[in-house]
């Protein structure tokens, strides 16, 4: 059985009609849908144990921090991470980038340099320029080469004592590259500069273990990856977090407040203010459980093999351009059509029922490196299937000349 | 190709306009010139004017956007010619989708108003 026909049936939003044909979601590296099992979970949580987190002395209280903290324990066994005090529930990607990016932009110096690449997500970009905003810091970018990598040399070139971090994506969120992790990360420390990874692309997609990746912060979203929306994780490396002066404060992470000064709680809640998202936990627990028994490296196949399929079928579509790597490459696939734009692509393929994005997918360094103003991108997941793939093709290759 | 018959996506209007734009070009001794982006999918129109006597004499737009956007800016460079300032200004969406005949969703809206806010700004 292939995985989308084990996995089909979980999805209840699977089963719509939009516009009259079946929906066929391609649109998953946006936002992945969501099993039923997270859904209930969620519901359940609401309906049986909700209460605030930590401090809560009665019954509710206790288990909502209970299935809080043991969401912790999930995504630290899930990404392989060596302590649960690394694990730093987020409000999503972005925030768990700007948690670090805040922290590190009060220590910065005149002089010093933040180090990215033309690959990112406006999410790995803007935090960082508003962190050397009036510090008299820059970024420097890391261009690309070839179908879509890293020039490796322009890394070695660029990374210098000046550099005080190095923040870049695991996968492209358009063009599906795999960035060499370890290797970049390896480099990064050899100067001295800490390495933060933009994993919201990765994680729904690959099996994770944060040792052998070795990097300082990586940073991930649960909506893409079966769970809620709202969630994010920031891990970091236990003495790297230890010495991370917080930016933010609020209630949960502090030990004791006075009107004009306070002392830090410990790790992880020193970097979590405020009542976090508790449902959403429950809910990315359930999310974990269900991509473990599904397994990851079969996860990682069959999403593959669907984006390969895809570049392959479009590839062979008259005036139709496919961005990335040819084979090594995450579940995107980003693509442009002679005679359309973008948004005019995915409104047409919607009169079918098939759902893509299209536009600069908040990366537009990376599309002014191709060429283009945005591009049709189609992203999948555990429940597309080899015919969705050639039915976008199909509904591709039957655009024609110009809307 | 498809064997399939599908609908048309646009109106003949927004169709027409985007195959054949009557009013895409560089407008040599424009008197004024915007520019802006659509933040969401990062389409870009520049619209430059010529305005004698506090009239459009000609206008003409350029850019890199969707149908739905350069049809509008088309028949907006349309309308606009001829007009007194103040008539050009009080242009709607309304008025360019009545000649677009077409309604469109409100997601691509945005479409449709990016070159109304961009003439705004040229003749502000």
């Amino acid at each position: 059985m292939t995985l989308d026909e084990q996995t089909r049936r979980d999805f209840p939003i699977l089963e719509r009609i939009v516009n009259g044909r079946p929906l066929v979601y391609l649109d998953s590296a946006a936002s992945s849908q969501k099993p039923r099992s997270v859904i209930e979970a969620m519901a359940r949580y609401y309906e049986t144990s909700h209460a605030n987190v930590h401090r809560s002395i009665h019954t509710l209280g206790e288990e909502a921090t209970e299935l809080y903290e043991i969401a912790r324990d999930r995504v630290q066994r899930f990404i392989g991470a060596a302590a649960r005090e690394e694990i730093i529930f987020t409000r999503g990607t972005t925030d768990a980038i700007s948690i670090v990016a805040e922290a590190i932009g009060r220590t910065l110096k005149p002089g010093d340099e933040i180090l990215v690449t033309d690959m990112e997500h406006h999410s790995n970009l803007v935090p960082w320029q508003v962190a050397v905003r009036d510090r008299g810091a820059r970024i420097r970018s890391v261009p690309l080469v070839g179908e879509g990598i890293l020039d490796l040399a322009a890394v070695d070139r660029l990374l210098t004592d000046r550099t005080r971090v190095f923040a870049f994506a695991h996968v492209s969120n358009v063009l599906g590259t795999i960035n060499p992790v370890a290797d970049l990360v390896a480099r990064a420390r050899r100067v001295g500069a800490l390495s933060l990874v933009d994993g919201a692309q990765a994680v729904p997609h690959l099996a994770l273990d944060m040792s052998a990746l070795g990097c300082d912060f990586y940073a991930f979203s649960a909506h893409k990856m079966l769970g809620p929306t709202g969630l994010g994780v920031l891990y970091g490396r236990l003495a790297v977090l230890e010495a991370l002066e917080p930016a933010r404060g609020g209630s949960e992470m502090i030990k004791e407040v006075w009107v004009d000064r306070a002392t830090w709680n410990d790790l992880p809640w020193r970097l979590e203010p405020g009542t976090p998202p508790i449902a959403e936990t429950v809910g990315l627990t359930a999310a974990i459980e269900y991509l473990e028994k599904l397994g990851m490296e079969r996860v990682r196949e069959h999403e593959q093999a669907l984006a390969v399929h895809a570049v392959e079928l479009l590839g062979a579509v008259p005036g139709v351009r496919v961005f990335g790597p040819r084979r090594e490459r995450g579940a995107v696939v980003s693509f442009a059509v002679d005679g359309w734009h973008p948004h005019d692509v995915a409104a047409a393929l919607d009169a079918e029922g098939i759902a893509v994005r299209a536009g600069h997918h908040c990366a537009q360094p990376l599309m002014r490196w191709c060429g283009v103003v945005g591009t049709s991108r189609a992203s999948f997941s555990v429940y597309n299937s080899v015919e969705e793939s050639a039915l976008l093709a199909h509904a591709v290759a039957g655009l024609g000349g110009a809307p | 190709m498809s064997s399939v018959t599908r609908p048309a996506l646009y109106s003949e209007t927004i169709r027409e306009r985007w195959r054949r734009p009557r009013f895409r070009g560089e407008l040599l001794g424009a008197t004024a010139t915007a520019e802006d982006v659509n933040p969401l999918c990062g389409d870009r129109v520049r619209i430059q004017l010529k305005l004698d006597d506090g009239r459009v004499s000609a206008a003409r737009f350029a850019g890199d956007s969707c149908a739905i956007c350069t049809a509008s800016a088309d028949v907006l460079a349309e309308l606009i010619e001829g007009r007194s300032r103040a008539e050009a200004t009080a242009l709607s969406a309304a008025d360019v989708l009545g000649v677009l005949q077409t309604d469109v969703r409100p997601t691509r809206m945005r479409c449709v108003t990016l070159p109304i806010s961009v003439l705004a700004k040229a003749l502000a």
